[in-house]
């Protein structure tokens, strides 16, 4: 037995040691040398996750149900696995958006919702009431204990009044602390250095502690674990223990237990607060989610032997299995090694009291009576920075009050563990507007909001109104027959459902109500404006990471520094300015005007410490001129990169379609001319096959009517018929020639062939050609014979169409026709040149269209078919060589084309 | 980038081993009434696959601090 005022002085000089700490951490701070600026403070400030229900409240559990403690740190150690993607991206959030609480984050991401906000305030305070209870009962349970001890009984003889109940004064004294630690100024940043420092240290305490008891027990009372293991075994009503049996709803409970706690370890306001808020740099998620399961592992590694220890000890029913830890060294007369572990119980209780505290009193403040106050005009004119703190003050005495009134109407007829599982319960309704709110740009305002509505109303009805049933006749009643004798509607067995333990059975309505109303609203509703570009910023946080402006009015500088002065006061507002102002390089004078940039900054410097909602409101009181331009926002954030994408995309089309409109313009000249040519063709094809019809008729008729001609005059009629005959007769073959060369069905007689003996054949059938008209012919030719592999007639052809157009257009007197044929390394080049009128500049290319007849051709009388040259650049063109006409040539026409050899 | 995501698929898919390794019904394969090594086969296997997910998941973190510091730029 340990006097009573030792155990208390221990306590308040161990509270002292703390506030010191804290105080350290908060001068550290200000000076800008953060103490706490590591991975591993991080993790230990996170370990404010194992309170009093760890440290007391394992054990009992592990005592009555084996492993039965256990999914209350898998499912984080499983969580912290994914810290990595979810964790950041809230961290990042949070940052960008000066995020202070779950609630703002939630109210945030809705649209700036102040409904939400004041939601989730609601749901994290009723939730969090049990679990500050649950300290409270560990505490005075402990200390009672400490001072009593061994006369358990005595404590529950006489009638507790506030004034000798010791959890009162527990309550009393967190709160002051509590107090002290968070609210002593308003941080524009709403970082508490100091606090997490202190519990960084609270962490290290509990730890050691725990580990001191369970090594004390394990090797020291008993003979290691294979002992106590060995003789747990031996005790046939204790083997259940060993195995799943001792669970209470099995498999399925334990599930829930591990969903709970995974959803617990990320939103349980305090666990926020430490994980998000406090977070310095969000790379030290990296380390801290592996170190955070190793502290619980580590804090779990002796909960079992020490139920052990203490059921084989006191037996099954002789005490209180929940204080098993401070019993067993109490039993064993370890006077410092008992207040060691009364210490470390205190600091799981302080820490999680301290965090919770002041983690919902800012939520409190910012989003219920801030919210409320605000909407009174008189007040947005005052000084708030003082009425912030009493608020805040105010909550967190309310609190603990609260916990304390809990905590006596429930008395001692529920475990600590069950309390915990009450509060992860209700903070698991907060789990899918949160997770669906960053990854799912859809989930709508009114979707949470009923979502979150509806889960809270089913978790009270289902698990909170029932935890009274102990010292409420009329809860009791509820529970066995359900409201107005309703036996579907019992708390415990909603709908007749029963085949759940209570959690389970809670947290599947709770849930099934909560998502199915979030999706399903979501999924019907159309957001606002505000909500779309909300979620927009928070769904891609890493996209967007400066975001946009949304003010576009006005604001005077001065007027900005008041309104910033009355919440955070002169001196901060003033800092804040300066620190933003040489951040950016720019002089900020009192009467300029603010930009944009500078309202947004201030909005946010606001939100820090009066919640978004409200801050947005305050904000537009003193911008002038529009104050939001939705639509040019949304424009910016979600549509700019798609518009710009798509009309990347259009550009390209366009440029596209211009092209391919230029081909078409371009094909359809060719067409129109095409078109032309067939006509002129086949105008020009009926009148030279006319021509020489008409005359063969004509002569014929001459003949045929006059039968009394002389000889010598009939011959020469008869003279006549044949050569337009022939005449006809080679024009058809050569329209059919043509015809055939171009539908590419003209039989080819490809073999070896001397071009130079071509060419000496052509001259030969030429010459009289030449002679009638005295025309002078100039050959050269090369020695050797040149080899080619093409059609013999054709290219005779070619030679002879070349050399009568030659002579065609050679003057009457002193006509002169060069003919040059050379060996070239890679093929033959032919020229044939005149000294007649040659072409038109311009024309070189008409000319090989067909029927195309130079107007200065002659006398102006069709001197050939006109299809000579068509043919002769098809037959070339077969044999892969060109034909064309030498532009340079300054007299007559030359003629020149080049056949190549590799055919 | 690719780095980063292969970071996140590997932590998912360590979750999805831990949470099918942890529950029902390779659970109820260890609920046995039997000692092994002179500890209950359940709690020695909790807790060592307990053991063995924070080892692999550090190792997983640890890569990523070497291999790239470089938050992801899209979600």
């Amino acid at each position: 037995m340990l006097p009573e005022w030792l155990i208390l002085l221990i306590s308040l000089v161990y509270l002292g040691v703390l506030f010191g700490i804290a105080s350290y951490g908060d001068n550290r701070a200000d000076t800008g040398r953060s103490i706490i600026s590591n991975p591993y403070i991080y993790t230990l400030s996170i370990a404010v996750y194992c309170t009093a229900w760890t440290y007391y409240g394992s054990v009992g559990r592990a005592a009555a149900t084996g492993i039965g403690f256990l999914p209350i740190y898998l499912g984080p150690t499983l969580m912290a696995a994914l810290w990595w993607l979810v964790l950041r991206k809230i961290i990042r959030i949070a940052k960008v958006q000066r995020i202070t609480s779950i609630a703002d984050f939630i109210a945030s991401r809705y649209g700036k919702s102040a409904l939400a906000g004041g939601l989730v305030t609601v749901i994290a305070m009723v939730g969090t009431v049990p679990y500050v209870s649950l300290q409270l009962k560990a505490i005075s349970r402990t200390f009672n204990f400490m001072h009593s001890y061994p006369e358990l009984e005595r404590l529950h003889d006489h009638p507790l009044t506030i004034w000798n109940d010791t959890a009162f004064a527990v309550a009393i004294i967190l709160a002051a602390f509590s107090i002290l630690f968070g609210t002593r100024n308003i941080d524009a940043t709403e970082r508490h250095e100091g606090m997490v420092a202190a519990i960084a240290f609270e962490s290290v305490v509990k730890l050691l502690a725990f580990s001191a008891a369970g090594i004390y027990i394990t090797f020291f009372l008993f003979d290691g674990p294979f002992d106590l293991f060995g003789r747990m075994a031996e005790v046939p009503e204790l083997q259940n223990l060993l195995t799943f049996a001792a669970l209470p709803g099995g498999y399925i409970n334990w599930f829930t237990l591990t969903f709970l706690s995974m959803s617990a370890i990320m939103f349980l306001p305090r666990q926020f607060q430490v994980l998000v808020v406090e977070n310095v740099n969000e790379e030290h998620v990296a380390k801290a989610a592996w170190l955070f399961p190793l502290y619980l592992f580590a804090i779990n590694l002796f909960v079992l032997p020490i139920a052990m220890a203490g059921i084989l000890r006191f037996g099954v029913s002789g005490a209180d299995p929940d204080i098993f830890v401070l019993m067993l060294p109490m039993a064993a007369n370890q006077g410092f090694l008992s207040i060691l572990v009364y210490i470390g119980g205190l600091s799981a209780a302080t820490s999680m009291v301290i965090v919770a505290t002041i983690a919902l009193s800012t939520m409190i403040c910012n989003q219920l009576v801030m919210a409320a106050l605000l909407q009174i005009p008189l007040l947005r004119q005052r000084d708030l920075s003082g009425m912030v703190l009493a608020i805040r003050r105010g909550c967190i005495i309310i609190l603990l009050l609260l916990g304390y009134i809990y905590f006596r109407i429930i008395g001692e007829s529920v475990g600590l563990v069950s309390l915990g599982l009450v509060s992860f319960a209700a903070v698991a309704q907060l789990a899918p507007p949160l997770l669906f709110g960053i990854f799912w740009k859809g989930a709508s305002r009114r979707g949470a909001i009923y979502g979150l509505t509806a889960g809270f109303t089913v978790w009270a009805y289902t698990l909170f109104i029932p935890t009274f049933a102990g010292s409420n006749g009329a809860v009791a009643s509820l529970l066995a027959h359900g409201p107005f004798g309703l036996t579907l509607l019992r708390p415990y067995q909603l709908l007749g459902l029963d085949m759940f333990d209570p959690i389970t059975h809670s947290v599947f309505w709770s849930m099934l109500a909560n998502l199915g109303l979030l999706v399903t609203m979501s999924l019907m509703d159309r957001q606002t404006t505000i909500e779309r570009i909300q979620a927009s910023l928070f769904v891609d946080v890493y996209r967007h990471s400066g975001g946009p402006h949304i003010w576009q009015g006005k604001a005077m500088i001065t007027e900005l520094k008041k309104l910033l002065a009355r919440f955070i006061g002169e001196g901060q507002a003033e800092r804040a300015l300066q620190d933003y102002g040489r951040s950016r390089d720019i002089e900020l004078a009192a009467g300029m005007q603010a930009d944009t940039d500078l309202v947004e900054f201030a909005e946010k410097l606001l939100a820090g410490v009066i919640g978004a909602a409200s801050a947005r409101i305050m904000v537009s009181s003193v911008v002038k001129g529009e104050v939001i331009s939705q639509e040019g926002l949304l424009g910016i954030l979600d549509e700019t990169s798609q518009v710009i994408e798509y009309s990347r995309r259009l550009e390209q089309k366009s440029r596209e379609l211009e092209e391919a409109t230029n081909k078409l313009q371009k094909a359809n000249l060719r067409l129109q001319e095409l078109d032309r040519l067939k006509d002129e063709f086949v105008s020009t094809v009926s009148h030279e096959l006319r021509t020489p019809l008409t005359s063969i008729r004509s002569f014929s008729e001459i003949l045929q009517d006059n039968p009394d001609l002389n000889q010598s005059e009939r011959q020469r009629f008869l003279d006549i018929v044949v050569k337009e005959t022939e005449r006809l007769t080679r024009l058809i073959n050569q329209v059919l020639n043509l015809a055939k060369i171009e539908a590419g069905q003209a039989d080819w007689q490809m073999r070896d062939l001397d071009m130079v003996e071509l060419t000496r054949e052509a001259l030969d059938s030429t010459s009289r050609l030449f002679s009638d008209k005295g025309i002078t012919l100039n050959v050269e030719l090369p020695e050797q014979p040149v080899l080619l592999f093409a059609d013999h007639d054709r290219l005779m052809r070619v030679l002879i169409n070349l050399l009568s157009n030659a002579v065609k257009f050679c003057p009457p007197d002193g006509g002169r026709v060069e003919v040059v044929l050379q060996h070239q390394p890679d093929g033959v080049r032919c020229e044939i040149g005149d000294n007649g009128c040659g072409v038109p500049p311009g024309d070189e290319e008409i000319i090989f269209e067909k029927f195309h007849r130079t107007s200065t051709a002659g006398d102006g009388n069709p001197q050939g078919t006109g299809l000579g040259l068509s043919i002769s650049r098809h037959i070339i063109e077969y044999h892969n060589g060109h034909i064309w006409v030498d532009p340079s040539t300054s007299v007559g026409a030359r003629f020149i084309f080049f056949i190549p050899f590799g055919v | 980038m690719a780095e980063q995501k292969r970071i996140n698929e590997r932590l998912i898919g360590l979750v999805c081993l831990g949470i099918i390794a942890l529950n029902y019904p390779l659970l109820g394969l260890f609920s046995k009434k039997l000692l092994f090594w002179g500890v209950p086969l359940l709690y020695l296997y909790i807790f060592s696959l307990w053991f063995l997910f924070i080892m692999v998941l550090a190792l997983v973190m640890r890569k990523r601090s070497s291999s790239t510091s470089t938050p992801e730029t899209g979600s």
